[in-house]
C-alpha cells in the first residue's frame, strides 16, 4: 500500500439497463489536487456520489487511510472527513449562511439547557468565511448570494467539518474568470494546509492550471491517470472524447452586413448605465465581464423581461420599445437563457413541444394544434442541430446537457429571428458538444444572424467573437476588435478597473 | 446569564427581520387608529384584553400551522381536530364532574397529538399530498365528532364550574388564556430557533433534497410537525370549550381558513422554507382585530365578511409594496 | 408516407401497458368498485334510471371543476370559487325578483361570475409578489360578503317553472338528465381546449415552467388572466345549475364547495405543484365523488360513516399516482 489517503478499486455500479461505472479505480495522495475529467455521461458524477456515500457500489472496495471502509449514507462519508461541493450547489436558500454552514453539526452547549449557541456559530462562520476570502455577514440569507459566494460558503462548510478530502464537482462552471482565480487561490491554500482535493471539471484550461495529476474516465471506464506534465492537452482531449476534435473555435472572419440592432444610452437604475453598441448581420459580438457586471441583466432588458429606465433600442434603424418578451420575439430578438433547465425548457414536455413552443401559433390553424406541422418542424430542427434522441417525441429531461442546450437553440431557430442573445451558450457542456455548439453559431452567423454572445470563458470569447465588449459594474469599459485583442488586454482592463474602483472606495 | 443571551438574540432576531414585519405593524397601527377614532371604546384596556383573549386560540394554532407550511405542507384538518378534542373533553367533564381542570388540558393535548400523528403518518409515510390527506382527515375527524356525540351538544350547565372557570382565572396577574399563549410561544420560539430539530424543519422546507443529503430524516420531521399541529389544535379545543362553555359537533367550522390567513398575512411563504414566529403573531393579531373591531364600529354584520376580505387584501398589498420599497 | 410514419410514432406513446399505467384507469376501476359495493349494500342502487338521476344531484359543481383543472395546472389555486358561485346566484335571483326577465338574470349571473374571476386575474397578474392563495383567500370573503350585503340573511326564490329544467329536466322523452348532457358537452369542450389548442399548450407550458414559458415568448400574464376569468365564468355556470336545483338562492349556498372542487381536481390527476402527473385526458373525476354521495343518500347513513369510508378508499387510492411519479423519477435517474 502506498501512501494514498483514498483509494478505490474495481468500482462497478449498475443502474437498471445501464452500466454507469465498470471496474474503475482511482487514488488520491495526501496534499494533492487530482483532476477527474471526462465528457458528460463518463460516470464522473456517479463516481463522486459513491465516494460521498450517496450511492453504494455494486462491486469494489474503498480504502481510506489504508483501511477498508463503506459508506451507507452521505453523513457517514462526511464524518470520515470527506466533503463534497456539488455542481448545483445544494443549499438551503431560505436560511442564513450560519445555518447552512452548521446544519447537522451545530454548536450546542453541553451543560444546563441544551440550546444552539448562535453567537459562537456566527463568530465561527465569520472566521471561516474570512479564511476563504469572503467577508459577508453570516446572518445573510443564502438565497441572496451569488453562485460564487454560495460556493465559498460551501467550502467554509467543509472546513467547519474539518474535512481532509474535498470533492469539487465542476466548481468553476458558474464562475467568471476572476472568481475562478480566487477559487484557485483558496484551493491552493487548502492544499498547503494538507488537504487533498478531487477536482472535477470540463475546462481543460482549469485542469492544467490547478491539477497535479489527471485521471480520465470515458463511458464508465477508467482510461488512465497521468502526471500533469506527462499529458499534453491534445492527448487529454483525445482521451476524453475518444476521437480527435480538431477545431475548437472555427469562427471565420465574416464581413459584417447591415446593422440589425443599435442600443443607445440604455440604463437601468442600480444595474447598468449608459450602454451603447450596435450589432450587424453575420457578426458575433462577445460580451464579457465579471458576474454582477450587468451582462445578463442587459440581455434580459433588451429581451423585455426587465424593462429599462432610459435609452433607446433601434432595430434595423427603427426605434422600438420592448417591454415584454412576446414583443421582443415579434421584433426578431431571441434569448438563450443561462439556466437551461430553469429558464429554457419545459422539462416534462417532449422535444417537439419544446421546440415549437415559441412558434406554436404559426404552426397551428386558428388556435387548433396541427401535430403533423409541429412534428415536421421539430424534426427539421432536430436534424439541423443533430439532437441525439430516439425521436422528437422523447421527453427533454432524458437528454444530456449538451442535447438540452441544442433543444433550447432549436427553439430560437424555429422562430423567425434575426438577433440572438446567447447567455453562456456552452456552460457546463462537454468538449464535443461545445465544438458542435460553436459550429452552429458560426453557421448561423454566416446565414446573416446577428449574435450577442455573453461568456465568462476567455478562450471562447477570444476565439468566437468578431468584436468584444467588456463590462464592469454596469458599464462598458472597453471594446476590442478581433485582431487587436489578446487575453492579457482583457484581464488588464478588468483588473485595473477593479483596483481603481476599490481605490476610490 | 443564559436567559439574558436568549433575550438578546431574540432582540437581534427581531432587528434583522424587522423589515419584513414593518408593513404589518404599520397596518395594524393604522387600523387601530381608524377604529379608535370611530369608537373611542376600542382603545381601552378592557377591550384590548377582550380582543387578545379572542385571538389567543387562533394565535396558538397559527404557530403550528406555520411549521406545517414551512415544510411545504398545509393542514386543513385543524378545525376538525379542535372540535373533536373539544367534544371529547366536554363529554369527559360531563361524566367525571370531579376531574380537575388541569387534567383536561392533558387530555386535549393527547387527543390532538394522536389525531395529528395519524395525519402525519399519512403524509410522511403514505406520501399523500398534504392538501388531500388533511382534507380527508378533516372529514374523518369531523365525522367522528358527530358519531361520538350523536349530534348533541354539551351545554354550560352540564360542565363543572371548575372547568368553566379555568379560562376565566388568571395566573401571575395574566389571564389564563393569554398566559397559555405566551407559554406556548416561548416554548415554540425556543424550539424553532434554539434546537437542532427546529432548524431541521426549516431545512426540510427550504430544500428537501439537500436536507436528505445532509442526513435529516424527512419523514420524522413531517411526522413531527403534523403531530405538533395536532397537539396545538387539541389544546385549542379544550380552551375553546372552556371559554365558550359549550361543545358542539360543528364547533369552529371553517376556522382552518382563518388560521391559514393569519400565517399568510404574517409572511409565511406558502411554498415553504420561510416563516417567522413574530410574523405569525402579528398576523393572528391582525385577524383578531378585524374580527373583534368591526362590530364595535357598528358595522352591519352583513358588511362584516366583505370588509374582512377587503382589509386582508389591502394588508397583503400594502405589505408587499412596503417590502419592495425597503428592499430597494 | 410521412403522415403515416408520424401517426405511427405518435401511436407509439399509447402502448398497452402505458395505457394501463394511466391514472384515469385507476379512477374508472375505483368507480366500478365503489358502485359494486354500493350495489351490494342497497338492492335499489344499481339501476340505470337511478344512476342517471343521481348525476343530477352532484354534477352542478362539475362545471367549476373543469375550470379549476386549468387553474391548478397553471400551478395556482382559486379558493374563491364557492363565493363566486354564491354571489352569481344571489345577483341572478335578486335581478329576477326586481323584475328583470329570467334570461337577462341568468346573463347577469354569468357576467357577475366572469367579473369576479377577472378581478382575481388582474390582482394575481398585477401584483406578482402575491400568490394566488392569498388573493383568492381574501376575495373569498369579499365575494360572499357582497352577497350578504345584497341579500342579508333572506333567501330569494320563485323562479319561473322552466328554470328548474336546468337541474331536474330530462332530454325529451328519454331518461337522460339535461345537466348530464350539458356537462359531457362542457367536459369534451374543455378537454379539446386543453389538448388540441395552442391555448391549452400554453397553459401546460406556463404551469410546468413559468420562467421558461416567459422566455419562450408565451404571454404568461395574459394566460393567467384568461384562466382566472374562465374560472369565474364556470363558477357562475355551476351557480345557475345549483340555484335551479335548490329552487332558491341565499348568500350561504355552496359553502365549503371550494375544498371539494379542488379535491376532485387533484383526485383527477392534476398536480397541485403545477402541471400534471400524466397527460390527463378524460374528466371522469366528478363522478366517484358523486356516487359516494348517492350511496350515502340511499342508505340514509349518517354523514360521518360515509366520510370515513369515502376517505379510506380515497386515501388508499392516492398512493397510486405518487407511486407512478416515483417510478418515473427512478426511470429518469437510471437513464
Amino acid at each position: 500500500m502506498e501512501d494514498y489517503i483514498l483509494e478505490l478499486k474495481g468500482i462497478t455500479k449498475t443502474f437498471p439497463g445501464v452500466k454507469a461505472l465498470d471496474a474503475v479505480k482511482f487514488n488520491l495522495k495526501a496534499g494533492e489536487i487530482h483532476a477527474l475529467v471526462g465528457e458528460n455521461g463518463a460516470g464522473k458524477s456517479t463516481f463522486i456520489k459513491i465516494i460521498s456515500g450517496v450511492y453504494q457500489p455494486d462491486e469494489g472496495e474503498i480504502f481510506l487511510n489504508g483501511e477498508r471502509v463503506s459508506f451507507k449514507n452521505p453523513r457517514e462519508a462526511r464524518m470520515m472527513g470527506i466533503a463534497t461541493i456539488y455542481q448545483n450547489i445544494i443549499c438551503f436558500p431560505d436560511m442564513s449562511i450560519t445555518d447552512n454552514i452548521f446544519l447537522g453539526h451545530e454548536y450546542i452547549n453541553n451543560y444546563g439547557i441544551k440550546r444552539l449557541l448562535w453567537k459562537k456559530m456566527h463568530d465561527k462562520a465569520k472566521e471561516l468565511l474570512h479564511l476563504v476570502g469572503n467577508d459577508i455577514d453570516p446572518e445573510e440569507k443564502m438565497g441572496n448570494l451569488s453562485i460564487a459566494c454560495q460556493q465559498m460558503v460551501e467550502i467554509a462548510k467543509a472546513l467547519s467539518q474539518e474535512a481532509k478530502i474535498f470533492i469539487m464537482d465542476e466548481p468553476t462552471a458558474a464562475l467568471t474568470q476572476h472568481e475562478t482565480e480566487e477559487l484557485f487561490n483558496i484551493v491552493k491554500k487548502l492544499k498547503e494546509d494538507g488537504a487533498s482535493i478531487i477536482f472535477v471539471s470540463h475546462r481543460i484550461e482549469d485542469i492544467y492550471k490547478i491539477a497535479d495529476r489527471i485521471t480520465v474516465f470515458r463511458d464508465g471506464n477508467y482510461i488512465g491517470t497521468w502526471e500533469k506534465s506527462q499529458l499534453s492537452r491534445d492527448d487529454l482531449i483525445k482521451f476524453m472524447a475518444g476521437r480527435e476534435i480538431t477545431q475548437l473555435f472555427p469562427k471565420k472572419k465574416i464581413n459584417a452586413g447591415r446593422e440589425l440592432l443599435r442600443i443607445k444610452g440604455l440604463s437601468k437604475k442600480g444595474v447598468f448605465t449608459d450602454i451603447s453598441f450596435s450589432l450587424h448581420e453575420g457578426e458575433i459580438l462577445g460580451v464579457t465581464g465579471l458576474i454582477g457586471s450587468g451582462r445578463s441583466e442587459l440581455a434580459q432588458a433588451i429581451f423585455g423581461i426587465h424593462p429599462v429606465d432610459a435609452g433607446m433600442i433601434y432595430i434595423q434603424g427603427k426605434p422600438v420599445r420592448i417591454d415584454n418578451p412576446v414583443k421582443a420575439m415579434k421584433l426578431g430578438i431571441g434569448y438563450l437563457p443561462e439556466d437551461r433547465q430553469k429558464q429554457g425548457l419545459v422539462l416534462p414536455f417532449s422535444i417537439m413541444e419544446n421546440i415549437t413552443l415559441p412558434v406554436i401559433e404559426s404552426l397551428s390553424q386558428r388556435g387548433w394544434l396541427r401535430q403533423s406541422n409541429e412534428y415536421m418542424k421539430a424534426k427539421e430542427m432536430a436534424e439541423l442541430l443533430q439532437i441525439k434522441a430516439n425521436s422528437v417525441l422523447d421527453k427533454v429531461y432524458f437528454l444530456s446537457g449538451g442535447n438540452q442546450q441544442k433543444v433550447v437553440i432549436a427553439k430560437l431557430l424555429a422562430a423567425k429571428l434575426r438577433i440572438l442573445i446567447l447567455d453562456e451558450p456552452t456552460k457546463g457542456i462537454d468538449v464535443g458538444a461545445k465544438a458542435a455548439m460553436h459550429e452552429i453559431m458560426c453557421n448561423l452567423a454566416s446565414k446573416g444572424y446577428g449574435i450577442i454572445m455573453i461568456s465568462s470563458e476567455m478562450p471562447e470569447i477570444l476565439g468566437m467573437s468578431d468584436r468584444i465588449l467588456v463590462m464592469h459594474k454596469g458599464r462598458i469599459i472597453a471594446e476590442f476588435n478581433r485582431d487587436e485583442v489578446t487575453r492579457e488586454k482583457i484581464i488588464e482592463v478588468t483588473i485595473n478597473k477593479r483596483d481603481f474602483n476599490q481605490g476610490t472606495l | 446569564m443564559e436567559k439574558i443571551s436568549i433575550l438578546r438574540n431574540m432582540y437581534l432576531n427581531l432587528k434583522i427581520s424587522k423589515f419584513k414585519g414593518i408593513g404589518l405593524v404599520f397596518f395594524i397601527l393604522l387600523l387601530s387608529i381608524i377604529i379608535g377614532l370611530r369608537n373611542p371604546n376600542y382603545l381601552t384596556v378592557g377591550n384590548i384584553r377582550d380582543m387578545l383573549l379572542d385571538t389567543t386560540i387562533l394565535a396558538i394554532m397559527a404557530l403550528g400551522m406555520m411549521l406545517v407550511i414551512v415544510t411545504r405542507g398545509i393542514d386543513l384538518s385543524v378545525a376538525s381536530v379542535l372540535a373533536l378534542s373539544g367534544m371529547l373533553v366536554g363529554l369527559f367533564v360531563e361524566k367525571y364532574q370531579w376531574a380537575p381542570a388541569s387534567v383536561t388540558i392533558f387530555i386535549g393535548l393527547a387527543i390532538g397529538s394522536f389525531c395529528g400523528a395519524i395525519t402525519g403518518f399519512i403524509v410522511a409515510k403514505g406520501k399523500v399530498m398534504p392538501i388531500i390527506a388533511t382534507l380527508g382527515m378533516m372529514n374523518v375527524y369531523r365525522g367522528l365528532t358527530f358519531v361520538i356525540s350523536g349530534g348533541r351538544w354539551v351545554n354550560a350547565h352540564q360542565m363543572p364550574e371548575s372547568f368553566k372557570q379555568m379560562t376565566r382565572t388568571s395566573i401571575f396577574g395574566i389571564d389564563f388564556l393569554i398566559f397559555i399563549a405566551i407559554l406556548v410561544y416561548i416554548v415554540f420560539y425556543y424550539f424553532i430557533y434554539y434546537t437542532r430539530t427546529g432548524r431541521q424543519i426549516y431545512a426540510v422546507g427550504s430544500n428537501p433534497e439537500a436536507a436528505h443529503i445532509t442526513g435529516i430524516n424527512i419523514d420524522y420531521i413531517l411526522q413531527l410537525v403534523y403531530t405538533l399541529m395536532g397537539s396545538l389544535s387539541g389544546l385549542a379545543g379544550v380552551l375553546w370549550v372552556s371559554r365558550y362553555a359549550s361543545a358542539q359537533s360543528d364547533t369552529a367550522m371553517g376556522l382552518e381558513m382563518s388560521v391559514i390567513a393569519a400565517c399568510v398575512l404574517g409572511g409565511v411563504k406558502i411554498t415553504g422554507g420561510s416563516g417567522e414566529v413574530y410574523g405569525v403573531l402579528l398576523g393572528s393579531i391582525l385577524i383578531g382585530i378585524i374580527n373583534n373591531a368591526l362590530p364595535l364600529v357598528r358595522i352591519s354584520p352583513f358588511w362584516k365578511l366583505a370588509l374582512q376580505g377587503v382589509i386582508i387584501l389591502v394588508a397583503v398589498i400594502i405589505n408587499a409594496i412596503i417590502q419592495k420599497k425597503v428592499e430597494r | 408516407m410521412i403522415m403515416h410514419s408520424i401517426r405511427r410514432l405518435i401511436k407509439k406513446k399509447f402502448k398497452i401497458n402505458y395505457i394501463f399505467r394511466q391514472w384515469e384507469w385507476i379512477l374508472i376501476i375505483l368507480i366500478i368498485i365503489v358502485n359494486a359495493i354500493n350495489a351490494q349494500i342497497s338492492p335499489y342502487y344499481l339501476n340505470a334510471e337511478g344512476l342517471l338521476d343521481a348525476t343530477m344531484v352532484f354534477l352542478d359543481k362539475g362545471f367549476a371543476v373543469l375550470a379549476m383543472a386549468f387553474v391548478i395546472i397553471l400551478g395556482d389555486i382559486d379558493i374563491s370559487v364557492a363565493s363566486i358561485m354564491a354571489l352569481s346566484s344571489v345577483v341572478m335571483a335578486v335581478a329576477y325578483s326586481a323584475g328583470v326577465s329570467m334570461v337577462a338574470s341568468i346573463l347577469a349571473g354569468l357576467l357577475t361570475g366572469t367579473l369576479c374571476g377577472f378581478f382575481n386575474g388582474i390582482l394575481i397578474s398585477r401584483f406578482k409578489e402575491l400568490s394566488s392563495i392569498i388573493v383568492t383567500l381574501s376575495t373569498m370573503s369579499i365575494y360572499r360578503g357582497i352577497a350578504y350585503v345584497i341579500l342579508g340573511d333572506k333567501s330569494v326564490g320563485n323562479f319561473p317553472s322552466w328554470f328548474s329544467y336546468f337541474a331536474w329536466g330530462y332530454i325529451g322523452k328519454t331518461h337522460i338528465p339535461f345537466i348530464l348532457v350539458v356537462f359531457i358537452f362542457c367536459a369534451i369542450a374543455f378537454g379539446i381546449l386543453l389538448h388540441r389548442t395552442t391555448f391549452g399548450r400554453k397553459v401546460y407550458a406556463t404551469g410546468n415552467n413559468f420562467e421558461a414559458s416567459l422566455y419562450s415568448g408565451v404571454p404568461v400574464e395574459k394566460i393567467k388572466m384568461i384562466v382566472f376569468t374562465l374560472m369565474g365564468l364556470m363558477s357562475a355556470v355551476s351557480a345557475i345549475f345549483l340555484t335551479s336545483r335548490l329552487g332558491s338562492s341565499r348568500p350561504n349556498i355552496a359553502l365549503g364547495y371550494e375544498l371539494e372542487i379542488i379535491a376532485i381536481v387533484v383526485l383527477g390527476g392534476v398536480s397541485t405543484r403545477g402541471g400534471v402527473w400524466q397527460n390527463s385526458w378524460g374528466k371522469p373525476f366528478a363522478f366517484p365523488d358523486g356516487f359516494y354521495k348517492i350511496w350515502n343518500g340511499i342508505k340514509k347513513y349518517s354523514r360521518s360513516s360515509y366520510d370515513d369510508y369515502y376517505w379510506f378508499a380515497f386515501d388508499y387510492s392516492f398512493n397510486y399516482p405518487q407511486h407512478i411519479e416515483q417510478n418515473d423519477k427512478k426511470e429518469k435517474r437510471d437513464k
